[in-house]
């Protein structure tokens, strides 16, 4: 939504500029490091794993700085409207970003599992799946940058692409664990793994929603009415 | 100035629904293309809006906006500038405040007023509150006059502080008693609507809670009308809003969408400190 005008007071300018800065760090590094995770997953790459790891650090005392810098404002600038719903999503986008930031170093994590011997045929369909998702975070910023409703709306549109990922995986692999019970437990860690990811396009469709309504005043629709996916059904059952 | 039940253009507001933002069974006074000019220059330009019971309604705006003047022809102290000139159609309970036969004076007493800097007379606390009263005929007696005032000052929220001192000038009360005091003063003779201008503009923070928590508590028994200059203030103490603007009423509203969602781009300019 664009802006009419600076405010009056331009320290506030300055304040909200620094805010959406700081927000636009955190999805940087948040996008980063699930594209990395997968890559080094995919490579066998255990220096990106570990490299994963420490950078989720930054994204923790981020979020902690948005959260600090966020309740300064609301204190000192009594901010309202437009800028009162941006401050409040910029904390919880922040929130989500470190959710984000956590499934990557989960994923992370599984790489020192998979070594170069195993050749599980499911492994190859992630890198597509991780692509969709890191453009969902990246779009969804973009649009939290731009104050962009229509692009935020696009952004959720993409979801149920993931979840149809999510759900051929899911049939995939457990006919791979079928077929082969030593092929269980590196399954397991797969599917975990496209939980993961599955799990971020859902976060990076919570901070369209939250982009939309600071953006707009209003509440987007509920997406899900009428949908099953197994995603779905199984985040039901957590 | 007096088809009552003439439903003109609503108010500029933009509820959410079809629904009357005042609903209909506590709508109070209700304003229809009402238009002031002062000399040749026009202050209000073709303002529609309900006042209801029910709650307190916020009028906001820059300097010069014309939320005083508006709120001051809700009880014609316009009247009182000579080239003052109002039209259009008021009415307190579907009665047209603005006919000819109506006692001004009367109609003052049922739509009280309080002003930015407080103004209690040079008299004794209880001669402050118990004048009203006294010149309309509503006490009997003097102990009838007595618990008068002294509901008064309870409800104004002043009375444990003044309480053994009622013989004590106005005057020499802090700016927040004195503040109150005047609230009990408007209150005594037994108001429907209380308008306030610009009410806590001359008081420090704690004497403006004190206001805040008496407007608060008051609301209900009064309709109450308040002008402030302090957002944050129409905020905490409002349940209905209205923006004015160069004279014009440019939105109305819940207080808490007003504050949150305005649906006009002047308001949320003038909100978020965009203004001008």
């Amino acid at each position: 939504m664009p802006r009419s005008s600076e405010h009056t007071v331009k320290a506030f300018d300055d304040d909200i500029g620094e805010l959406r800065a700081l927000v636009s760090e955190m999805g940087g590094l948040a996008e980063t490091a699930i594209g990395d995770a997968i890559h080094a997953l995919t490579r066998h790459d255990l220096e990106t794993a570990n490299r994963i790891l420490d950078e989720d650090v930054r994204i923790d005392e981020l979020e902690a700085e948005v959260e600090r810098l966020a309740v300064r404002l609301i204190a000192l600038r009594a901010p309202l409207a437009d800028d009162l719903r941006e401050a409040v999503a910029a904390i919880k986008i922040a929130t989500v970003l470190e959710r984000i930031g956590d499934y990557a170093k989960n994923i992370a994590k599984r790489v020192p599992i998979f070594d170069h011997r195993v050749d599980i045929e499911p492994l190859s369909i992630l890198p597509a799946m991780a692509q969709i998702v890191q453009e969902m975070v990246h779009n969804v910023l973009d649009a939290f940058a731009a104050r962009d409703a229509e692009m935020a709306r696009m952004v959720i549109e993409r979801d149920s692409a993931v979840d149809d990922f999510y759900d051929s995986l899911f049939r995939a692999l457990l006919t791979y664990m079928m077929e082969n019970s030593h092929n269980i437990t590196q399954s397991t860690h797969l599917l975990f793994i496209a939980k993961n990811l599955e799990r971020v396009g859902d976060h990076a469709t919570n901070i369209a929603e939250m982009v939309y309504f600071a953006a707009t005043g209003e509440y987007l629709e509920d997406r899900t009415a009428g949908e099953t996916h197994m995603a779905d059904i199984e985040e039901l059952e957590e | 100035m007096n088809d009552a039940t003439d439903t003109q253009a609503a108010p500029e507001a933009k509820p959410a629904t079809d629904e009357p933002l005042v609903d209909p069974a506590s709508l109070k006074m209700t304003a229809r293309n009402v238009d002031v000019y002062y000399g040749d220059k026009q202050a209000i330009d073709d303002v529609s809006i309900d006042i209801g019971m029910d709650n307190v309604t916020a009028f906001i705006g820059p300097s010069g906006c014309g939320k005083s003047t508006f709120l001051r022809t809700l009880n014609r102290m316009n009247d009182t500038i000579p080239i003052a000139r109002t039209s259009g159609q008021i009415e307190l309970d579907g009665e047209d405040i603005y006919d000819p036969d109506m006692d001004v004076v009367q109609l003052r007493a049922r739509v009280g007023m309080v002003f930015q800097k407080p103004n209690p007379f040079p008299k004794s606390i209880y001669e402050n509150v118990a004048y009203g009263p006294r010149i309309h005929g509503l006490a009997g007696s003097k102990s009838e006059l007595d618990q008068i005032v002294e509901k008064s000052l309870i409800r104004a929220g002043l009375f444990e502080e003044v309480k053994d001192r009622l013989d004590d000038s106005g005057t020499a009360l802090s700016g927040g008693q004195q503040q109150r005091l005047c609230i009990a003063r408007a209150i005594a003779v037994d108001p429907e609507v209380i308008l306030m201008d610009e009410p806590c503009s001359a008081l420090d923070p704690i004497a403006t809670a004190k206001i805040e928590e008496l407007i608060h508590e008051l609301r209900g028994k009064y309709a109450i009308v308040i002008v402030t200059h302090n957002m944050q203030q129409a905020a905490r103490v409002s349940q209905r809003t209205a923006f004015f603007h160069l004279g014009n009423l440019v939105e109305y509203g819940e207080t808490s969408e007003l504050f949150t969602n305005p649906h006009q781009e002047r308001t949320k300019d003038y909100i978020t400190g965009r203004y001008g």
